[in-house]
């Protein structure tokens, strides 16, 4: 394997795991504060198509369209995701079934599509995608180049995002106390903490990052769109937080090593590598059932991060 | 701080919620349906009759609904399986290929043994195909206690792309070598396509028959077998279920295979008695085991309950058929059916509380 295909192959880890990353952000932010979400693979393709729509209708400079476009995409998700802490936190329903409840309202068959289908939006191609970018003109520099400094404007907003909410979790006061929510909310409570706010807040933030992840694969990765374009990436995002033990930063490692399992079938097929195609378009949820199955026997079973309370619905009259 | 209303715990209750709930959940999912066409400037109202009309309104529209029903009858049963004992089985998707899989090789390789020696064999090779595949889900869950939601759900992308490799990727059994360009499968020969049985003068696919038989069989499991018993104690007492010693890993994956067997019957059905070929990307379009989902949740897992739910779901997804087109735009179906989940989860919660309206001091309960 010559080293060109090396650089290829990190190249598009960081270009196909940037997605993951954002949904698998959101979803970290939000089971910190106690509220599992099902309901990503929803919320992105929610995020995608409204993306698209936006970046067909808006005019202006291709920026600020762009600009708009992310800012809608995420919007749209994040109503979404009020929508899951409407059912979580105030009507207080399974969060698992609410979760399913989403992905299959918002999803491939669902109101994606239906957006989709009345707004015309797959029939037309994006007019602007988020493009490359040429990072200081050091692009064409061997190896480092094309990995660091030729990606997308949403793959640097993503290592920001990532240092921003680690230090938010670990270095502030909220952080503080979001995780205090997430692993006790009666104790938090008897601090005086606002369990219901800090839950509200943090479900739609996690909707906004993923509804960003999806605007990635609707403007970024194909730039037209097509019906339940993530295929399962929420699903992905899910496990990508078990992965990286609720941390922002193995978190970003884990997209990354599933941004690369998701393109290589496509990279080695476009360098005639003979590997079954197909086998490696499964490696992605393959990889993610080895993972999972690993994290949940033995050593790891100490629930390296998990909040405590992830799940399960506050009540404070029970206290 | 003080909100409009609080929810406050039943501490019994009533059983006419059994029925309401579901009745009040598809009322609410239709008015929340009206907002989205209202929003994207469609009639509600019409579109409404219309669905209504291409589901029910003749013997034609009854026998495509039945049809359309039946993939819905086996997953909505499939997920009821798990989720009354607690288990959270999102894989009737896969399950349902893979028996649609072994289903489509039990046609093809005893074709000419006759009708009912095909119709047996095509429903225990899918059945076998979908309980081994769920298997793999239940020993992880009951051997490392790994997610099963997630575990399942990646299968069902798995096991699409094992269709795709069947009939694309390969040169398979199930692949028609005669089909140029496009690849398709082996057609079943027309001798082995499953019989419609004639109800009350309506021509109803043999797995519909076969579906209500199965709920039955479940429905009695339930209420009057050791085993049946037994799948209530763990979901509503884990604890007590250990402790009584019920081998809770062995039931687990009992449960999972069970469901899976469903689905996969389901999946031989759909080889049996419409696609009569194995359609990788038909299969995929169709997404009955998530709508399975919804069928179960509205039944609130009731076997019987859920054939009646997914007759419901088929006149929606057979007006879907009929009304396909720019009047009627694709995910429409979609939208409804996921407003019925919601509404339906929501409506679970006035099973379990009543809403308080608080009004200055006074308190008045209104449900």
């Amino acid at each position: 394997m010559n080293s060109n295909l090396i650089v290829i192959v990190l190249v598009s880890a960081v270009f196909y795991g940037t997605p993951y990353f954002f949904a698998a952000l959101g979803e970290l932010i939000t089971e910190r504060s106690g509220v599992l979400n099902l309901g990503v693979e929803g919320m992105m393709l929610i995020g995608g198509v409204s993306a698209s729509w936006a970046s067909q209708h808006l005019g202006g400079p291709s920026w600020l369209v762009v600009l708009l476009s992310i800012i809608i995409g995420a919007c749209a998700a994040g109503l979404v995701a009020l929508l899951h802490g409407f059912l979580c936190i105030t009507l207080r329903v399974n969060q698992t079934v609410a979760g399913l409840a989403i992905t299959i309202f918002a999803g491939g068959l669902g109101l994606s599509s239906y957006f989709a289908s009345v707004w015309n939006v797959a029939t037309k191609p994006t007019t602007h995608p988020i493009n490359r970018l040429n990072v200081l003109g050091l692009a064409d520099k061997p190896i480092v180049g094309p990995i660091l400094f030729n990606q997308n404007i949403l793959t640097y907003a993503s290592w920001v995002l990532c240092v921003v909410v680690s230090v938010y979790l670990f270095r502030t006061r909220i952080g503080l106390q979001l995780r205090a929510v997430g692993e006790s909310p009666q104790t938090a409570d008897a601090m005086g903490i606002n369990v219901v706010r800090y839950r509200y807040v943090h479900t739609v933030i996690g909707g906004l990052l993923a509804g960003i992840g999806g605007v990635y694969y609707s403007l970024a990765i194909v730039p037209t769109w097509v019906d339940g374009m993530t295929k399962g990436a929420g699903w992905i995002a899910i496990a990508l937080v078990i992965f990286g033990f609720w941390r922002p930063g193995l978190t970003l490692a884990g997209a990354y090593l599933f941004g690369a399992f998701s393109s290589l079938s496509v990279t080695l097929q476009s360098r005639h590598v003979s590997i079954n195609a197909d086998l490696l378009n499964a490696l992605p949820f393959l990889a993610t059932i080895i993972i999972l199955v690993v994290l949940s026997s033995g050593w790891a079973k100490k629930r390296l991060g998990a909040p405590a309370a992830l799940g399960v619905p506050y009540e404070r009259e029970e206290r | 701080m003080k909100s409009l209303f609080r929810l406050e715990r039943r501490l019994e209750q009533p059983k006419s919620l059994n029925w309401i709930v579901p009745l009040v959940s598809v009322a609410a999912a239709l008015v929340l349906g009206a907002i989205v066409l209202l929003f994207t400037g469609k009639n509600p109202l019409s579109t409404y009759w219309r669905i209504l009309e291409s589901a029910f309104a003749s013997g034609d529209s009854i026998e495509g609904t039945i049809r359309a029903a039946t993939p819905l009858a086996f997953t909505g049963l499939c997920a009821a399986i798990t989720f009354r004992t607690g288990i959270v089985n999102i894989g009737g998707e896969g399950q349902y290929f893979m028996g649609a899989v072994g289903a489509a090789w039990a046609g093809l390789f005893f074709a000419g043994s006759g009708k009912p020696v095909v119709i047996v064999m095509m429903v225990l090779s899918g059945m076998v195909w979908g309980a081994m595949y769920a298997g793999i889900a239940g020993i992880l869950r009951a051997r490392f206690n790994t997610n099963e939601i997630i575990v399942t759900l990646m299968m069902n992308y798995i096991a699409g792309i094992f269709l795709d490799h069947l009939i694309f990727g390969s040169t398979s059994y199930w692949r028609d070598p005669k089909s140029f360009g496009f690849p398709t499968g082996k057609m079943l020969t027309p001798k082995e396509y499953w019989p419609r049985v004639n109800v009350f003068g309506l021509e109803l696919t043999l797995g519909f028959i076969l579906a209500i038989v199965v709920a039955i069989a479940l429905w009695f499991m339930y209420t009057r077998t050791r085993f049946g018993y037994e799948m209530s104690v763990i979901s509503d007492a884990p604890n007590a279920a250990k402790y009584a010693g019920i081998p809770m890993r062995l039931r687990i994956f009992t449960v999972m295979a069970l469901a899976g067997a469903v689905a996969g019957f389901g999946g031989a059905s759909d080889v049996g008695d419409f696609r009569h070929v194995l359609d990788a990307k038909g299969l995929q379009m169709a997404g009955y085991g998530y709508t399975g989902i919804v069928v179960a949740a509205l039944a609130r897992n009731n076997p019987l309950g859920a054939v009646f739910v997914a007759v419901i779901m088929g006149g929606l997804r057979n007006a879907g058929f009929a009304l396909q087109g720019p009047d009627f735009p694709s995910g429409l179906v979609g939208t409804l059916q996921g407003l019925i989940l919601f509404t339906a989860v929501a409506g679970e919660v006035l099973t379990r509380y009543r809403i308080r309206v608080r009004s200055n001091n006074a308190e008045a309960v209104t449900a």
